[in-house]
């Protein structure tokens, strides 16, 4: 039962279990990708794509590949200006 | 509780992985379905005709070509910010 304590302690775990623990939050890690790869394509599909031809012209693979970018940048923006936001909050006394 | 059996094990990682991969896939047609839906069906009628029938195919072929080169933008930009991330790491030396 010591096993499982502690899943993340790799240490106590069997070499089996250590395995299938690293391909657990590999296969995790490899879901993740994945599914953020669903959003920016639901996405960036409304942002770029008019009517479906016969294949996806470089304006259309331009605004795609931007999108994505711009998504990321936009995400990352927001973090960062959140982040500041909680630290006045609470440098004003706000916890 | 015992580990695994090693073919218990390989068992369980084929499985997960199926499992997985069928949900990847669930997801991709759950979103084509809408999406294509959404550009290709204007008025619905008593059946899809011929050129719905086209527009929906061409629509799942450039649903998929959208959504590989969404997977190499990602894929590149996930790079960009880890060689940005091992810089700011040398620079601090």
């Amino acid at each position: 039962m010591s096993d499982y304590e502690n899943p993340t302690d790799f240490e106590n775990l069997s070499p089996n279990d250590k395995e299938l623990q690293e391909f657990l939050m590999i296969e995790k890690q490899k879901a993740q990708v994945n599914a953020q790869i669903h959003e920016f394509n639901e996405v960036c599909w409304e942002k770029c794509i008019g009517k479906p031809s016969v294949k996806l012209d470089h304006a259309t693979e331009t605004c795609l590949s931007n999108c994505v970018d711009r998504f990321i940048d936009t995400s990352l923006l927001i973090t960062q200006r959140f982040a500041q936001m909680l630290q006045k909050r609470s440098d004003s006394g706000n916890m | 509780m015992a580990a695994a059996a090693n073919m218990e094990k390989g068992e369980l990682i084929s499985q997960v992985k199926q499992q997985i991969a069928l949900a990847n896939a669930q997801e991709m047609l759950a979103k084509m379905t809408h999406k294509c839906f959404t550009k290709c069906i204007q008025k619905p009628g008593k059946a899809l005709d011929n050129s719905d029938q086209r527009c929906i195919s061409q629509c799942m072929d450039r649903y998929m070509d959208a959504w590989y080169l969404v997977s190499r933008t990602y894929g590149n930009r996930l790079q960009r910010e880890q060689y940005r991330t091992m810089d700011s790491m040398d620079m601090s030396n």
